[in-house]
């Protein structure tokens, strides 16, 4: 590195620069071949910083969270959830073949056909919340199932709390 | 004169059988509160003074239940009828009046041609000692209960002067088991909950069941293909055609009252929007275009607008617009929620799903004096989809008791209500079909 300032420095030297420089090269190319084995261990290895594959859904403490809760009423994503959303985003980014499928739920109260609505809804600010966070509207789809699938049966708050609820499919890894 | 004043203010009730528990897939019915002010009629049995085989239906006591139901009638018991008159001639009127029964109906089954039955019945005024009506019908062994739910149609409006809704049927769906485990069926029964007959089965949930005006055929909502599309099956060939299957919600199926039109909900342009689809063409109009959640259509009774829940204003209320297109009005100001609204035949009254705090209830807004005037309907807490009987005296709705769907049944007051209760799961999205004979 230190030889290439001088090669800038003057057309004279130019020449002889470039044979420095191509010595300095072929130096490294010989000084690489040892590492490369260790490299992709430790790529594989959970690296806060690397690239997702497909195995890190099921390991990767942050994508393993596929639910995203409501509140009563409300469709927008809560900032507790704000890492998740970062997380699966990043996914999209690092895998652009990989696709998802937001199911919105609402819970039990009122009208079905208005909770297809809200279900819709809290389906398209988890979307909106994913592309912010760098993934791609064609990697995603939103369907809205209602009230029709709760995870949990009870008439109560911390049922319906638990079926208010944004599930994220992945429909291709 | 007093029971027709009682008859204007009262309305009654109908519905669902107590041995449909007996059947498969059958609803077992408990009736809860009653009517102090229900007219008192003996329906006398009914022998079959025929040669043949006698016939499978008791039809005087499908008369008799479908009058009990119904919350406006008192009925006899057998066991208390001094004498059984099978005809007029026999009747003795004394007697009647000291049982003090207001009505009488007497009458008996013969053979007729082919292995049918006739049915021959009368109706006396016991105060009058007047015969109010004398009819017969044919019919096969088969059709008995249907002739037995239209003489209680004859009885029922020749008494009160509202045209009988025993003789129509009723739309819901089932839902059994939970998770990868449920599945679902869109059921159409007798208005009395015999003869249940499944339409469609799907492992995938199922919602929305509308009747056509002609009642041959339902649209409704099925995800059995990963996301919300609308079919519309006839009920008897069980021929189906996929009429809306675009992205994103594709729900609340409603037919015009001609039947050409369906009303729907679409969110393809990004969020729920009501639409009008040609059913010759398939060709849609937009008749909503604003950022809320506009659903659940339903048409005017003159097919001219259609009523539909939005939260355009913050939370769920029904709004009125051209059937064609154009300005939305609000309609309901009462209540901090209303949805899933319904239209009686007049177009006078609209039921709700109210919700007021963590309660739902039924309510109808009544428009026929001027200023829209409330009754509550139903005790809540989750109560939803209510749906008229064909002449608005009464309402089907669903609600939850404990962990499963249950359906009531409810006169058009209030005053008399009928849980109707699936042995095993859920029972919801009940839907009332039209008369079946069309005048």
């Amino acid at each position: 590195m230190k030889t290439n300032k001088p090669a800038v420095l003057g057309k004279a030297l130019l020449i002889a620069m470039m044979c420095v420089a191509a010595a300095a090269c072929s130096k490294k190319v010989k000084d690489a071949p040892p590492e490369p084995p260790a490299q992709p261990v430790t790529d594989t290895a959970p690296a806060p910083s690397g690239v997702y594959g497909p195995e890190d859904l099921d390991r990767d403490a942050c994508l393993r969270q596929r639910t995203v809760y409501f509140d009563l009423d409300r469709d927008n994503v809560r900032s507790e959830f704000q890492a998740q959303m970062a997380c699966h985003a990043k996914y999209l980014r690092d895998r652009p073949s990989a696709r998802i499928t937001l199911e919105g739920h609402a819970d039990e109260r009122g009208s079905r056909e208005y909770n297809l609505g809200l279900g819709e809804r809290r389906g398209n600010s988890v979307s909106s919340a994913l592309q912010a966070n760098g993934g791609s509207a064609g990697q995603l789809t939103v369907v809205s199932y209602g009230e029709e699938r709760p995870t949990c049966t009870e008439s109560n708050e911390d049922c319906w709390a638990r079926n208010r609820r944004v599930e994220i499919v992945y429909t291709a890894r | 004169m007093t029971f027709a004043k009682r008859c204007l203010l009262a309305v009654f009730a109908l519905l669902l059988p107590f041995a449909a528990a007996a059947q498969q897939q059958g609803l077992e019915i408990d009736i809860i509160g009653g009517n102090a002010s229900a007219l008192p009629i003996a329906v006398v049995p009914m022998p079959y003074q025929g040669s043949g085989s006698p016939p499978p239906t008791d039809v005087a006591a499908v008369v008799r239940a479908d009058l009990e139901r119904s919350g406006q009638f008192r009925t006899l018991p057998e066991a208390d009828m001094m004498a059984r008159p099978t005809t007029g001639a026999e009747v003795d009127y004394p007697a009647w009046r000291a049982l003090r029964q207001d009505f009488l109906v007497v009458g008996r089954v013969v053979d007729a041609a082919e292995g049918s039955y006739r049915v021959e019945y009368e109706l006396f005024d016991v105060a009058r000692q007047e015969r109010l009506l004398g009819l017969a019908m044919t019919a096969r062994a088969s059709a008995l209960r249907d002739v037995a739910h239209q003489m209680a149609d004859a009885i029922y409006e020749k008494i009160l002067g509202i045209r009988g809704a025993f003789w129509t049927r009723i739309a819901y769906v089932t839902a059994t088991g939970a998770g990868q485990g449920a599945r679902y069926a869109l059921m159409v029964a007798d208005s009395d909950g015999y003869n249940p007959q499944t339409v469609v089965r799907s492992n995938e949930p199922l919602l929305s069941p509308a009747w056509s005006p002609d009642g041959r055929k339902l649209a409704y909502v099925s995800f059995e293909r990963g996301n919300s599309a609308i079919y519309i099956q006839d009920i008897a060939t069980g021929s189906r055609e996929l009429v809306s299957s675009f992205r994103g919600i594709n729900s609340g199926p409603a037919f015009s009252p001609d039947g050409r039109k369906l009303a729907l909900t679409l969110s393809r342009s990004g969020n729920p929007e009501i639409y009008v689809m040609d059913l010759a063409t398939k060709a849609l109009t937009r008749i909503t275009n604003q950022f809320g959640i506009d659903t659940a259509p339903v048409w005017s009774p003159d097919g001219n607008s259609i009523y539909f829940t939005s939260d355009r204003g913050g939370r769920p209320q029904v709004y009125q617009a051209p059937a064609t297109g154009g300005a939305a009005s609000r309609v309901t100001f009462e209540g901090a929620y209303n949805a899933d609204p319904d239209v009686s035949w007049d177009g006078q009254k609209i039921a709700v799903a109210q919700g007021a705090g963590n309660t739902y209830r039924i309510a109808v807004m009544d428009r026929s004096l001027g200023t829209p005037r409330w009754t509550t309907l139903s005790p809540g807490s989750l109560d939803e989809s209510p749906s008229f009987a064909p002449n608005a005296s009464m309402l089907l709705y669903a609600a939850r008791e404990g962990r499963r769907g249950v359906l009531y049944a409810v006169s058009a007051d209030g005053r008399v209500r009928q849980r109707l209760v699936l042995a095993d799961g859920d029972v919801r999205e009940p839907a009332w079909g039209p008369y079946r004979d069309q005048r």
